[in-house]
């Protein structure tokens, strides 16, 4: 499925949800589903399911979608393990699977296409797991997947969309991290 | 006991006095055994065990976003091994991420830019360079400086660091 194809129908179906994104998806998101509740300010590689559960087991009572990527997940595998042992009911762990370091050139990641995620993440404790890479499927599966109790894990298979314009400055903005904590404090 | 310089529970009182209700941390050879224990039964806490340091930075930042103060617990070696994230989300990104940095191996009352352990002599240039303020808790009466520090992190959303220098009991 094409990942902006998949942010879409995600931003059809979505509610008051703090969506935390990394990299391809944190670009594509903020053109898609431009909102005060983006958070794309990770700062590091690997760090988007760490700041996932800061947000998650501050604010129970939202929820928070994180949108990874699987370069990204690889280096930060232990987070599994963190969130699973923290085990927020709030947490949705989406992997955007494409098998390459997309951002860094596309290289592919190691195994590429051999490793089961959503093993490692049920392996490693989380509640439910998912593969989806079909967009109809992904669209039948979300309402329940935006309500039901976490931490979850999503594995979906995605392939480049159309291109959009990339703005690191913006990701990493502290007037925009600000903002979101304005917004968030008051939703 | 009661002569001994520094006690976890003056360390653990300061936090409380700055507010504090999540701890993150892994284990530090230095503060594990009197300080994290006693975080970890205490009910006015909320620890939060990471498997790497990194984890940490970006766990407090996250708290922070949702309108929490945090302290992180790591050994040197720990944020050593952190250094991109703190580069990353607490230096450039400007979130306030509190430090507790156990020196492991430092000599009682000996300067950490003095020790003979490499590792430990090279922690507070490491800051320095980085721009991040830090303090050095050996004795008890060091402790007072903790909970203005903290306060301090989370006004100017910068990270600190506050480097224990032996184990407290």
């Amino acid at each position: 499925m094409k990942r902006d194809e998949m942010l879409k129908a995600f931003a059809r179906q979505r509610k008051d949800e703090i969506v935390v994104a990394v990299y391809m998806a944190a670009q594509e998101i903020t053109h898609i589903a431009p909102n005060d509740l983006n958070y794309t300010f990770t700062g590091a590689m690997g760090q988007g399911s760490s700041h996932a559960l800061g947000l998650a087991l501050g604010r129970p009572d939202k929820r928070v979608v994180v949108f990874d990527g699987d370069g990204s997940l690889l280096m930060n595998l232990g987070s599994l393990v963190t969130i699973a042992n923290q085990a927020p009911k709030n947490y949705v762990h989406c992997l955007c699977e494409n098998g390459t370091y997309e951002t860094n050139g596309s290289v592919p990641i190691p195994r590429a296409g051999q490793i089961r995620f959503a093993e490692l993440a049920k392996t490693a404790g989380y509640r439910n797991t998912y593969e989806i890479s079909d967009l109809s499927d992904w669209e039948k599966k979300l309402p329940n997947i935006l309500k039901e109790e976490g931490p979850l894990f999503v594995d979906l298979k995605v392939e480049p969309g159309e291109a959009y314009p990339e703005n690191f400055p913006r990701l990493y903005s502290i007037e925009h991290r600000e903002k979101f904590r304005r917004t968030l404090a008051s939703s | 006991m009661a002569d001994y310089p520094l006690r976890a529970e003056a360390i653990k009182s300061e936090f409380k006095r700055a507010g504090i209700r999540f701890v993150v941390a892994l284990p530090d050879r230095v503060t594990s055994h009197h300080l994290l224990k006693g975080l970890l039964a205490d009910p006015d806490y909320h620890v939060v065990q990471v498997c790497k340091e990194d984890e940490g930075v970006s766990i407090c930042s996250g708290l922070y976003a949702a309108g929490h103060k945090s302290v992180f617990m790591m050994q040197y070696t720990g944020f050593l091994d952190s250094i991109n994230a703190i580069r990353g989300v607490g230096v450039e990104g400007r979130f306030p991420v509190c430090m507790i940095v156990g020196l492991l191996g430092k000599e009682a009352d000996v300067a950490p830019t003095k020790s003979n352990k490499f590792g430990v002599k090279i922690i507070e240039p490491i800051l320095d360079v980085m721009g991040i303020e830090h303090l050095l808790i050996e004795r008890d009466a060091d402790t007072e400086q903790i909970a203005p520090a903290i306060e301090k992190t989370f006004k100017n959303s910068f990270p600190t660091a506050i480097l224990i220098g032996r184990e407290p009991r």
